[in-house]
């Protein structure tokens, strides 16, 4: 990696949902504010910028990560994923965005676009994930509107709902 | 013929929420998302690393001088183009948004930087210098009552600020002759419910027309609009108050926003340009708003059966260092309901406001209940247990009669409606209880710690406006005049295609506002839900809104909806003459659905809404005679019963009393003092239930948010009045894995006094869950002084409490309480050096050498012989930060002995300290011991409290161990080793 100046803005070259994107930022610029303030992208929330709250959780390929204890130089030649990639279309919601509207897993909203990032990595990855996986996942956010009742319903239902579109004759 | 069916039923129906779209694939319109002037800039602001202390000196230059700084404000900058904030009681006191003289809690704003970017902003903060004078810090409210106790504002000449006292009935003769006086002591912790989107504003000044115009994710009441408008000095209508599309929570937590409102404001005057501001999460924690901290003496008088007679409170109420509006309101929203679910004729009151060191509170979700009942249900708990009675007994017989409502409390409340007996019966029954009975039973005989926990509770909504005049006597009040009422207001307007829009300034924060209001208002109209449109921004410049606008005192279903219902009728009563002259039938005839109006007897005779909704603006002429328009209905309504206090002090502080029961059964790990809630019951009355699911939703909210205060939240200060939980690893908020399900039940009578029945549902659980909660464990451990938050430490004392002192001195420098109050560290060691004591005493008073051996020093000066300055960054855990050093040498004997003391300041706190040192000749050169005294504070406390004592004794062991090193030579055996044995010696060292 080439030395960088602190003083000065670089180039991060990286695909964005799906698509190649180059940006400016300062070493010292974080992914969320990148992603958020030079892109435009807001889906992406920031609740506390210390890694707790999950809020701002994206997927880095394909894994879950916080944006705000990222490094926006951090991304280079990386495929990022953000709340705004996962419905299909524009006036359609993921199985796992209709589970939580259907469910009510959300009042605010703010903590959403981070719990369905994870959410959506792990019943990637796993799709027989059940309960006691979900709960472990969605342990790494804070929501303080739903008590978490609802969103555990709400991933149980596009996990089951996803297990049975992989596996049609289970 | 054909049958229509109507649209209705959509009321009580969990319908999908109209919101969420959005907010599920990240185009959710919260105010840090929303477009900015091109040319606006970004504010950050330097905080009091101090609880207390004189600002001497302010100097800005070093952060002016910076580029990309648009403007520096202090506090006498913002005093020259604002006033003092309005405060609410009669006290001769000021209440600023940022400091000017004295700094009274951490986290207070001092300075403000204005720059293109937060990055820069917050650069520039770390060079403005501000020299404080410390003072003693007071955090206690007892100890702030004191007669020597330092007082925060010299005008007031004490802490306390006000003070008043009630009696209805006659409680002195009821206490006098009771057969049992019981009484409790209550200290309620701080804690906050703390919204994950925290505060933002976005202002804006036209000099032109001397105006601000400013956008802030505010939640209400916006009778707080009159104290920012007074504040900056303009009337109302030039200071235009915006709220965004959405809001990422706020419990009432985002009505604290306004002093922000108010800086952001002066700062955007000051720097000619629109000026935007995202508090961070560290100032959030530290400096928006909290709950009070009570500290409450409550005695009744009690019969033999356990019917009790009068009470009488005691309550000293700690609003932190300014009483900002709309404060003392949490001591007084509860007035009307002070003896809860019970007939209890004979109240005394005192109710006393005192001013700590501490952040000031606000509006917190709950406001004024889990003091009151945390008092009031322990109590009840406790009379039982004296008496020997069973505790549901006692519950039973006090409770309000089921055919006693309308009820006026002793202190003027008016309980709307209810059947408390029949809740508590259906709670027990289908909650459980025998059967939880039995588990308990099973578990204390396996000897295990098990206790169950009731918790009866009467949920206040709608506030009286009124009801925080009860804080003035009823003479000052004669003489301000009366204030009463909560106008709640709705538009429904229909555009030219025939459309409705539904307008209320109800500014939800999450709670699915435009999809009850679509509900209420399609079904009143006939059309399918997704037909009508709701706006729920907020522009005080457009808008029909009043004192009463916002989101608050769970308001929102019981008055806002009832008020869109009322506006929808109007609109639906003129339609119908429409119609009826073009279906030739009279209006009482005609019916609306599925978009249409029509002849209820002959359905085939109809007409589109559309058509009827659109003739108001195409052709008013063809309306029949005495029709108004249909374009545009607003309803303000404000209910009757909300009087203004009597001149006894009676006051019905709210219009709608919901009531809860709550089953608590908790097991307690008698190894570690966790307590797990094992089984929880929560059964409400909220009137009539508009909508199922957010019902379910409010409630579930609620409890995960209480239960979060009862076993883990605290915003706990230190005795200097550092602030000691700055971030979410330090204020534990529960995640998934701490929040149990509770089963929840209902039983609605539905209210008199709304226009749908509903009462507010969204505070109960934070009223009634952290007592219960308490109450099952003072049940499972019969220790009567429960505290909050249940820590396992703090149950672990109790478990424990035999066993204390330890057997075994502790192996560590002890932490110990300085004059001030603040965390005191001590410590020892020594260093061999291979050189002479004498250049051992050069280096030590050489700045080239200071530079070189204190760790992270950038830059040592001398100012004299015996005084020295330097800058040093240090890394304390996570958070590195620059510190201005000021050192003096005194009691010197040369080359023997000398006393190092100082201090450090910074923007991430601040240490003093003392050392002395003194040198000995070995045979191979000289021996450094060295004793020190030092303590920190300040933000570093507030992020790091847990790494602060390991990581100052490292740092003071580095200064030595590079003192040995730079002697030449040797050093002490560990100088040379790596850092964990480094670290080891440096733990043996000590003591």
């Amino acid at each position: 990696m080439p030395r960088m100046n602190a003083a000065q803005r670089h180039g991060v070259e990286f695909t964005l949902n799906g698509r190649k994107v180059r940006a400016e930022a300062e070493n010292r610029m974080l992914l969320s504010d990148l992603l958020r303030h030079e892109i435009g992208l807001t889906g992406t929330h920031v609740g506390c910028e210390h890694g707790v709250c999950g809020a701002c959780t994206v997927q880095i390929d394909g894994k879950p990560a916080r944006a705000c204890l990222t490094l926006a130089q951090q991304v280079r030649g990386s495929d990022v994923r953000t709340v705004e990639a996962l419905a299909p279309g524009p006036a359609e919601l993921s199985p796992l965005q209709a589970a939580f509207r259907r469910h009510h897993g959300l009042q605010c909203g703010f903590c959403t676009p981070g719990i369905l990032m994870s959410l959506d990595a792990l019943l990637r990855e796993r799709p027989e994930a059940g309960r006691e996986d979900i709960r472990e996942h969605l342990s790494g956010h804070l929501c303080r509107c739903t008590g978490y009742a609802t969103i555990v319903e709400a991933a149980l239902a596009a996990a089951e709902e996803q297990w049975k579109e992989e596996t049609p004759n289970a | 013929m054909t049958r229509l069916e109507t649209a209705g039923g959509l009321v009580g129906r969990t319908v999908e929420r109209v919101e969420d779209a959005g907010l599920l694939t990240g185009r959710g319109r919260y105010i840090d998302d929303l477009p900015v002037r091109r040319d606006t800039a970004h504010l950050a602001i330097l905080r009091s690393p101090h609880g207390h202390a004189e600002i001497r000196a302010i100097d800005t230059t070093a952060a002016r001088a910076l580029p990309g700084i648009f403007a520096v404000l202090t506090g006498e900058d913002v005093a020259r183009l604002t006033r003092s904030m309005t405060v609410g009681v009669k006290a001769n006191v000021e209440c600023w948004p940022i400091a000017r003289d004295r700094v009274r809690y951490v986290g207070e704003p001092v300075a403000l930087v204005v720059a293109e970017n937060r990055y820069v902003a917050e650069d520039a903060l770390d060079l403005i210098e501000v020299e404080y004078e410390r003072l003693i810090a007071i955090v206690d409210p007892e100890k702030a009552l004191a007669a020597d106790a330092p007082v925060l504002h010299p005008s007031l000449g004490t802490n306390l600020i006000n003070e008043r006292s009630f009696r209805y009935g006659d409680p002195e003769a009821a206490l006098a002759t009771a057969d049992h006086r019981i009484s409790i002591r209550i200290a309620y912790p701080r804690n906050s419910c703390t919204p994950i989107e925290t505060y933002g504003v976005i202002a804006e000044y036209d000099p032109g027309e001397d105006a601000y115009d400013v956008t802030a994710n505010f939640q209400g009441p916006f009778s707080i609009h009159a104290v920012i408008s007074r504040a900056l000095n303009v009337p109302g209508n030039r200071m235009r108050l915006r709220t965004p599309p959405d809001s990422g929570g706020s419990f009432g937590i985002k009505q604290g926003v306004f002093p922000y409102v108010i800086l952001a404001a002066v700062a955007a005057r000051v720097a000619g340009r629109p000026v935007k501001w995202i508090e961070d999460r560290l100032e959030h924690l530290t400096a928006s708003v909290s709950a009070t901290n009570r500290v409450t003496t409550l005695e009744a008088a009690v019969a033999a059966d356990g019917r009790i007679t009068a009470l009488s409170w005691d309550q000293l109420e700690d609003c932190g260092a300014h009483l900002r509006a709309p404060e003392p309101a949490t001591l007084y929203r509860m007035h009307g309901n002070m003896t809860g679910a019970y007939a209890i004729e004979n109240v005394a009151i005192r109710n006393r406001v005192v001013l700590t060191n501490k952040t000031p509170t606000g509006l917190n979700r709950g406001f004024g209940g889990p003091q009151v009942y945390f008092a009031l249900e322990r109590l009840v708990h406790k009379i039982a247990d004296e008496l020997g009675l069973d505790r549901l007994a006692v519950i039973r017989r006090n409770l309000v009669p089921a055919g006693a409502f309308p009820y006026r409390t002793a202190t003027g409340g008016l309980l709307d409606s209810g059947d408390y007996q029949t809740a508590i019966d259906r709670a027990c029954a289908e909650g459980g209880l025998e059967a939880l009975k039995l588990r308990r039973d099973s578990a204390r005989a396996e000897g295990r710690l098990y206790g169950i926990g009731y918790a009866t509770v009467v949920e206040p909504s709608v506030s009286n406006m009124g009801y925080i005049t009860t804080v003035l006597a009823p003479e000052e009040r004669a003489k301000a005049g009366p204030k009463n009422g909560a106008q709640s207001v709705a538009t429904v307007a229909i555009d030219p295609l025939g459309s409705v829009t539904v307008k209320v300034a109800s500014v939800p924060q999450g709670q699915g506002h435009r999809t009850v209001l679509a509900q209420v208002v399609a079904e009143r109209l006939g059309l399918p839900l997704e037909a009508v449109c709701v706006n729920t921004e907020l522009d005080t410049a457009r808008d029909a809104w009043s004192i009463a606008s916002g989101n608050y005192a769970s308001r929102f279903a019981a008055a806002v909806a009832g008020a869109a219902s009322l506006a929808a009728d109007r609109i639906r009563e003129r339609l119908a003459a429409i119609a009826a002259a073009q279906l030739n039938v009279t209006a009482d005839r005609i019916d609306f659905g599925a978009g249409k109006l029509f002849d209820r007897d002959n359905p085939d005779n109809a007409i589109s809404f559309g058509r009827v909704a659109a003739a108001s603006h195409w052709a008013p002429g063809t309306l029949p005679d005495g029709t108004g328009q249909t374009i545009r209905e607003t309803v303000f309504w404000t209910p009757e019963q909300l009087e203004a206090p009597t001149a006894a002090d009676g006051i019905n502080s709210s219009l709608c009393h919901g009531f809860i029961f709550d089953i608590c059964g908790v097991e307690i790990d008698r190894a570690t003092g966790q307590v797990r809630i094992d089984r929880y019951v929560t059964m409400h009355d909220c009137g009539r239930i508009l909508h199922p699911g957010m019902v379910d939703g409010q409630v579930r909210g609620g409890f995960a948010q209480a239960v979060g205060a009862a076993l883990y939240e605290e915003y706990a200060y230190g005795n200097d009045g550092s602030f000691l939980t700055g971030t979410l690893a330090d204020y534990l908020i529960p995640t998934v894995m701490e929040t149990p399900e509770p089963l929840i039940l209902h039983h609605e009578t539905p209210s008199p006094f709304t226009p749908l029945g509903a009462k507010g549902v969204g505070e109960g659980n934070c009223m009634s869950t952290p007592v219960s909660i308490a109450n099952a464990v003072a049940d499972a451990l019969g220790v009567e002084d429960i505290r909050l938050p249940l820590s396992p430490s703090r149950v672990s004392a109790w478990l424990y409490a035999e066993e204390r002192p330890s057997s075994k001195p502790r192996d560590v420098a002890p932490v110990a309480t300085g004059a001030s109050g603040e965390r005191l560290l001590t410590g020892a060691g020594s260093a061999d050096v291979v050189a002479t004591r004498e250049s051992v005493w050069t280096m030590l008073l050489d700045p080239n050498t200071l530079k070189a051996i204190i760790p992270g020093a950038h830059e040592v000066r001398k100012v004299s012989d015996t005084h020295f300055r330097a800058e040093v960054t240090l890394g304390i855990g996570p958070v590195k930060g620059r510190y201005r050093a000021d050192i003096r040498l005194s009691d010197m004997v040369a080359p023997e002995a000398v006393t190092l003391s100082g201090g450090t300041e910074g923007a991430l706190g601040s240490g003093r300290g003392t050392g002395r040192v003194t040198l000995t000749e070995t045979a191979t050169g000289t021996r450094i011991d060295y004793r020190y005294e030092a303590a920190i504070g300040g933000k570093v406390a507030s992020v790091g409290g847990r790494l602060l004592d390991g990581a100052a004794r490292v740092v003071i062991g580095q200064f030595f161990q590079a003192l040995a090193r730079h002697a030449g030579g040797g050093g002490p055996p560990s100088a040379a080793a790596g850092f964990t044995q480094r670290l080891l010696s440096l733990f043996r060292r000590r003591g």
